[in-house]
């Protein structure tokens, strides 16, 4: 606002204000659009696209979905190429779910002790920490997976060291924050009173916590955990760099295997657009998507669980 | 006194948690730290990096790193603020505002990967760009913009409402209210918010591999001109960023001394992140000083 213009100026040129306040609201209202257009088309596009290969090349869903080969250079000798998926589904799941074995119980112990137990230093020193740990980038993770993790697997637990366990510890510290901050926030929403009243019953402090706060809490831990494990299906290069990238369904910890997010990432820059084998790797893209949805729709059904906001 | 003893030893056990975590923070950094200290040099900063001889840098990766940010963040953050604005100030509760809702609620959960693909389907094949910069850019905007609406509306709905009432009251327009009232008031909030989601830009390689590509062209430092190909403001180029680098020299190995190109940019990567991170909590503590406290 021109300092020349006093508020008496803009309350009597009430053209010029009413023209002002039509455009604004037209450029709020256009980012909004822009907003929902963006995750419709999103959707939309890679539904299409993800679609191609049922539809245009003919590679029957069922077998996509619970077929164990992965083989796009099968010769037409030995019945052609085959598209299963599932070794990379299972594989998904599996790291996912491990490394939330991990990262659960140890961020919701963190969140527990930075609001129910430490004294203010070490809330200082923790929560910084864990800010800290969510901004290193994935790659540095997969990078320190690549260069610690692995080796250490190999020289102290056997195998190759890539495989499911070096996957599952570096995701495990990778969506620990996500976990920790999520949980903290939960905790913390909690009324004091609820806390007061335990400890006046004659209560101790461990009590409290398992009687009082983490049930009252639980519907909330829950969803820092499904975020968490969102987050750990999703990602991508971190996961790449420790996996192994085997084509097989990891039969213990220390095999290597492969997610449907460390496939896309090899194979999408060297299979030709438009080839049935590029189409099979947008269709392992489509359930990337479906599976972020549906994360969504627990979290939703989640937090309409919860009791405290 | 067998309560008092469960009572200690949960103590106890949360207490480890929390040093566990701080100890696993403190590895990291100090590995990357150690491991990359030997590495940086100005001129493993500015040189090209070599395919398959020893001794090459990160100059390229670097400048394509912050040309993607500035660009991103060009984007970012002018959506952001209208975003914002419209979620705090002009939705009404009802279904449009929950559609709204949960399409940011969509687009902060997509893994990177996806937006990564939804950038190569769009700013890639469709538009016929190729791998640019300007995709890239574009796909980072869509990987950050969920974050920074919420980011703009928690600041202006976290402004105390009389300041708003007493602007309106004074008989002036909503829109030169959100301008010159809350926008003002929520600016630290916001600012502390951009420069955080830069950090998360910064470090993003997923969704770069589809959309701004794995190869930087040679580029010609002296050449200004955004149209030519060797120029390197020219948005139409391929563009390797430094996280996207340290990914492919570790999975493609090509160079010799991959290990430690690795762990220069690692160390790179981490300091800006920290960079990013301080200056955002000094920033904002400054300007909320600034901006609350009496001169």
């Amino acid at each position: 606002m021109p300092a020349t213009q006093s508020v008496a100026d803009r309350l009597l040129d009430k053209k010029k204000t009413i023209k002002k306040e039509r455009t604004g609201k037209l450029v709020v209202y256009t980012c909004a659009a822009i907003i929902i257009l963006t995750t419709l088309a999103i959707t939309l596009f890679l539904v299409l696209r993800g679609i191609q290969a049922f539809v245009a090349d003919g590679v029957s869903p069922i077998q996509f979905l619970t077929s164990l080969e992965w083989n796009p250079s099968r010769s037409a000798e030995q019945g052609g190429p085959v598209y299963g998926a599932l070794p990379f589904i299972v594989g998904s799941f599996a790291v996912t779910i491990l490394a939330a074995l991990v990262a659960a119980p140890l961020g919701i112990g963190a969140a527990i002790y930075m609001t129910e137990i430490a004294p203010s230093w070490g809330r200082k020193i923790l929560q910084p920490a864990v800010e800290l740990l969510v901004g290193i980038p994935s790659v540095v993770y997969g990078f320190i997976g690549l260069t610690l993790i692995v080796p250490f697997i190999r020289e102290n637990v056997g195998g190759q060291g890539f495989g499911l366990l070096a996957g599952m510890i570096v995701l495990s510290i990778m969506i620990l924050p996500t976990v920790t901050s999520i949980a903290t926030d939960a905790l913390r929403s909690i009324p004091n009173g609820m806390r007061e009243s335990s400890l006046a019953l004659g209560a101790t402090r461990w009590q409290t916590i398992r009687r009082v706060i983490v049930p009252a809490a639980t519907p909330m831990l829950l969803t820092a955990v499904v975020l968490g494990m969102a987050r750990a299906f999703g990602e991508a290069l971190a996961v790449q760099m420790v996996i192994g990238n085997s084509r097989t369904i990891a039969e213990s910890l220390l095999d290597p295997t492969a997610t449907l997010t460390t496939i896309i990432t090899l194979n999408m820059g060297h299979t030709v657009p438009g080839s049935t084998e590029n189409n099979v790797l947008w269709s392992l893209g489509l359930i990337l998507l479906v599976m972020s949805y549906l994360f969504i729709i627990i979290v939703r059904f989640l937090s309409s669980r919860r009791r405290f906001s | 006194m067998n309560k008092r003893w469960t009572d200690r030893l949960a103590t106890s056990v949360f207490t480890m948690i929390a040093l566990v975590i701080v100890a696993v923070l403190a590895g990291l950094i100090s590995y990357i730290v150690v491991r990359g200290f030997s590495q940086l040099d100005l001129d493993f900063l500015t040189s090209p990096p070599s395919s398959f001889r020893e001794g090459g840098g990160i100059g390229p990766q670097l400048f394509n790193s912050f040309y993607i940010l500035v660009l991103t963040m060009l984007f970012t953050v002018p959506l952001g603020l209208g975003g914002g604005i419209y979620m705090a100030e002009y939705a009404k509760p009802g279904k449009v505002t929950d559609f709204i809702r949960t399409c940011i609620e969509v687009l902060a959960s997509l893994p990177s990967i996806v937006v990564g693909l939804f950038g190569l389907l769009v700013f890639v094949q469709l538009t016929g760009w190729s791998y640019s910069i300007l995709g890239g850019a574009l796909a980072l905007t869509v990987f950050n913009l969920p974050v920074m609406v919420r980011v703009v509306e928690d600041s202006i709905t976290s402004v105390p409402r009389e300041q708003k009432e007493a602007s309106l009251a004074l008989g002036i327009t909503h829109w030169d209210t959100i301008r010159t009232i809350i926008l003002p008031a929520a600016f630290p909030g916001i600012l502390t918010g951009v420069i955080l989601s830069a950090g998360r830009v910064f470090g993003e390689a997923a969704a770069l591999l589809f959309t701004s590509g794995v190869t930087t062209p040679r580029l010609d430092w002296a050449n200004f001109n955004p149209l030519s190909e060797t120029s390197p403001l020219n948005v139409f180029r391929p563009a390797e960023t430094l996280a996207v680098h340290i990914w492919k020299v570790n999975t493609q190995g090509l160079v010799p001394d991959a290990r430690d190109i690795a762990d220069g940019a690692a160390l790179v990567l981490i300091i800006a992140v920290l960079l990013f991170n301080l200056v955002a909590r000094l920033l904002g503590r400054y300007v909320h000083k600034k901006l609350t406290s009496a001169k």
